[in-house]
């Protein structure tokens, strides 16, 4: 006799009703008579306890319905950033959002994030992101010699840069973002906040060759202050203030 | 099929991975395959910091700290590999922190300190500030810092390329003694494409991670399926330790989601529904910061007790009301939001229902302290290194202490890159692969293709959830014989019923369902070690709690089990610890 074994559902089982969920499916391989790429939307309806989320409601119709449905996940808590989705027409994380917050009385839409390729289902390919946060070189460039010890930082030199840091690259901030949707060329709003990071560290001297990039016709000043990416993100980062403090870098000269 | 041949590949992109390949890609052509993106991994998940006698904001060393985590692992830690770890400790967090690191800092600008379970001054006088930190998410820095320098130096990934075979050079349960046996290299599986890859190499490191999922109630991801762990035994090596898995106390009741314990670092305080701080009785010295595995199994018998709370009176209560909500915004923003989103509490003024969550596995694959992995007591095999979770070597013995895993992914991530990549330059060339060397993949993936449509009538998600039940109800926080025969023969009903499943995607691309069925097959042959381990110790050491053998029994078991899986079955032996300087005594706090 042990632990949580039964105790688990007694702890979810205030209220359980049934939810709705309209997925837009991709089918690469082209199966069951469909063209290869086809894209078509199916709808699911899963039982639900309060506690639920979205991703254990498409888990519910992946392990229950249809084996076939295709996403990321990993942690199931927010931090590992696998399952930014587009849920009720807003970038979230499958696993942070409540069903019960949702209004489940209305069927849910939920689909992949937009302006990266689809490859199946909930799954785009991260290639072009992660590429545009390689691009503004995110990694400490510190000049001078390197100390034995640590390198020195205030508390209030830390806490310039604390808000950027919480970034778990989920693409949810980026793919929100309408100039990202329409323009091939811009970097997003992740990889200027990967930039700011580094930017407003006390510790680093190489912010002046990501602010060269940021200053770039595919850069900042793209950047419309539609406000999407401070909604979507899941960390509570506000990208559009870190944004317009990297402008501010670039108009004022000064970090 | 595709072949690609590199000096060293190392399987896994989390903490371990990624310290590994900035040493080996400085020094080696390495290659990273993991089944995730490097970023996704569960080093980003661990919360409250990693150790390291800096010494920065009270007087601490690592001769300290070593006896803590002996003590901490209730003498079951191989004492020469626990002196190189928190010897290594402090360049470990000063590396990082020169690569970038965030960490907190104190008001002088050096990196802040702050109390963790079962680390003390002066071998158990008070808790000592020895835990680096940042907020409550340590493990996310780790993981983006090392990702950043792995961008810096271009280290090659292959993301979501899933390792499903190891390729040695002979059987290494049928080499005598002393014989060599070395690596050849690995077989994935890419996701995106559903192709076969083979990778041939002079070295391979296996960070693979975890496997909480053999559990129901976990804070672990839903990819924490031990894939590395079960490959290894597959390809006839040990593993080490396997019952002992740790149980973190403070996890969200009935979610399992993980509270870092810097909230009682922090000051929070664990109530039971009398009100009372119920930690003094367990643990009068250190109190709500005694070790984990004492603190859950407290936790336990109070609600067994009845001095649970809740209308099931089924959990405990993590209480901070008592902190200054500005407080709590600076040093746990994290889980305080974690409690508010998925309980509806708000810690500032509630306290938050928690309960035991299985977190982390002491035991698996076994190494020595360069990390090379061991195909019996005493001989490696060549080119072959383990770190982090998935290894054994053997530093967190019984009961690994809060914030020393963190350590144990760089310093021993680290010693595997370097050792691996000097492995590689010292060779010619890595032995051949066999021609059917994807055979076995290719095989796997087949078989579990032709299911689709077919006469299975099992299903995946079924058996996993029967397993994860029967290992919370069986194998958790206390154990018995009667327990553990219950469990083990659930496993081998569930491996039974495993083979009559039937997915439901044949198709090539992205096939998440066939990926599952792959992943419970290790869960299913890893919970059988799991069990077997537990059975074969008599006694109660750390996380391994016996009702029927409550006491540490020095006299028999100051060893490691070794499992070993046979046509046979599984077969199990002994490895005995290393101690250096300090004689198991008895574990108060």
């Amino acid at each position: 006799m042990t632990a949580t074994a039964e105790k688990t559902e007694e702890v979810g089982a205030v209220e359980s009703f049934t939810v709705t969920l309209k997925i837009l499916r991709h089918d690469p391989d082209g199966l069951d008579g469909r063209e290869p790429g086809a894209e078509y939307w199916e709808e699911f309806q899963v039982e639900a306890h309060a506690t639920d989320r979205v991703l254990d409601a498409l888990h519910a119709i992946k392990w229950e319905q249809d084996g076939t449905l295709a996403f990321r996940r990993s942690c199931a808590h927010g931090v590992c950033g696998s399952d930014a989705m587009r849920i009720n027409a807003r970038n979230r994380l499958a696993c942070k959002t409540l069903l019960k917050d949702l209004n489940p009385a209305r069927p849910i839409t939920v689909e992949p994030i937009k302006g990266l390729p689809v490859e199946k289902d909930l799954i785009v390919d991260m290639e072009p992101f992660f590429a545009s946060y390689r691009d503004i070189m995110p990694f400490l460039m510190p000049s001078g010699p390197t100390p034995e010890r640590e390198r020195l930082q205030s508390p209030e030199d830390r806490e310039r840069f604390d808000d950027t840091t919480k970034c778990i690259l989920c693409a949810a901030c980026t793919t929100s973002c309408p100039v990202f949707w329409t323009d091939g060329q811009y970097f997003g709003p992740q990889a200027i906040v990967g930039a700011h990071r580094f930017i407003f560290d006390s510790r680093d001297d190489g912010e002046w060759d990501r602010l060269e990039i940021l200053n770039d016709q595919a850069g900042v000043w793209k950047c419309r202050t539609a406000f999407n990416c401070t909604e979507a993100c899941p960390r509570g980062i506000e990208v559009t203030k870190a944004i317009s403090e990297v402008k501010r870098a670039l108009t004022s000269g000064e970090v | 099929m595709t072949n690609h041949e590199f000096d060293v590949v190392i399987v896994g992109a989390g903490g371990a991975g990624m310290r590994a390949a900035l040493e080996s890609s400085q020094r080696a052509k390495t290659a990273v395959l993991t089944k995730l993106y490097p970023t996704r991994s569960h080093t980003g998940a661990a919360q409250g910091g990693m150790a390291a006698a800096l010494a920065n904001v009270e007087d601490d060393n690592a001769e300290w700290h070593t006896f803590d985590t002996v003590k901490g692992g209730d003498y079951l830690v191989d004492q020469d590999a626990a002196e190189i770890l928190c010897k290594e400790a402090i360049d470990a967090v000063l590396d990082l922190e020169k690569m970038g690191l965030p960490f907190n800092r104190t008001t002088a600008g050096k990196v802040d300190q702050r109390r963790f379970g079962g680390h003390t001054r002066n071998h158990g006088e008070a808790a000592v500030r020895r835990a680096c930190y940042a907020a409550d998410r340590t493990g996310h820095m780790i993981l983006q810092t090392l990702y950043q320098q792995c961008i810096k130096q271009e280290v090659e990934f292959f993301n979501e390329f899933y390792v499903l075979d190891l390729i040695l050079d002979s059987d290494p349960q049928a080499a005598a003694d002393g014989d060599e046996v070395a690596v050849a290299g690995v077989v994935a599986y890419q996701l995106s494409t559903g192709e076969v890859h083979t990778f041939r190499a002079k070295s391979v490191i296996f960070a693979t991670g975890g496997a909480g999922k053999v559990f129901k109630t976990t804070s672990n991801a839903h990819t924490l399926t031990g894939d590395g762990m079960g490959i290894a035994l597959r390809a006839g090596l040990p593993l080490e330790d396997m019952e002992f898995f740790q149980f973190h106390p403070t996890g969200l009741a009935g979610l399992g989601i993980l509270l870092s314990e810097a909230a009682r670092g922090e000051g929070g305080i664990l109530r039971n529904s009398e009100g009372e701080r119920f930690m003094e009785r367990y643990a009068p010295t250190i109190k709500d910061l005694a070790p984990r595995d004492m603190v859950a199994r407290a936790m336990a018998n109070e609600v067994r007790e009845g001095r649970g709370c809740g209308p099931h009176k089924d959990y405990v209560l993590l209480d901070l009301t008592h902190l200054e909500p500005a407080h709590i915004d600076e040093k746990l923003p994290d889980i305080t939001e974690f409690a508010r989103t998925y309980l509806g509490v708000e810690p500032y003024t509630e306290p938050v229902p928690v309960f035991p969550t299985a977190h982390y596995a002491m035991g698996g694959i076994p190494t020595n302290v360069n990390a090379e992995v061991l195909r019996n007591n005493t001989d490696v095999v060549k080119g072959l290194y383990a770190a982090g979770e998935c290894a054994c070597v053997s530093v967190h013995g019984a009961n690994r202490l809060g914030t020393n895993s963190l350590l144990d992914i760089n310093v021993f991530g680290r010693r595997a890159g370097i050792a691996a990549a000097e492995y590689a330059n010292s060779v010619d060339a890595a032995p051949e692969l066999p021609a059917d060397a994807d055979a076995t993949v290719a095989g796997l993936v087949a078989s579990l293709r032709e299911t689709v449509g077919g006469d299975g009538t099992e299903r995946v998600a079924q058996i996993r959830k029967e397993l994860q039940e029967t290992m919370d109800m069986n194998v958790q926080v206390f154990r018995t014989a009667e327990s553990l025969a219950e469990a083990a023969g659930a496993v081998k009903g569930l491996r039974e019923r495993f083979a009559s499943i039937a997915i439901h995607d044949r198709g090539q691309r992205f096939n998440t369902d066939l990926l599952e069925a792959v992943e419970l097959g290790f869960l299913l042959e890893l919970a059988e070690v799991v069990i077997a381990g537990a059975d074969g110790r008599k006694e109660s050491r750390g996380g391994h709690y016996r009702e029927d053998f409550p006491t540490r029994d020095d006299e028999n078991y100051m060893q490691h089990t070794m499992a070993y899986a046979t046509p046979e079955g599984l077969r199990m032996d002994w490895k005995p610890v290393v101690v250096t300087k300090y004689q198991p005594m008895e574990r108060k706090y």
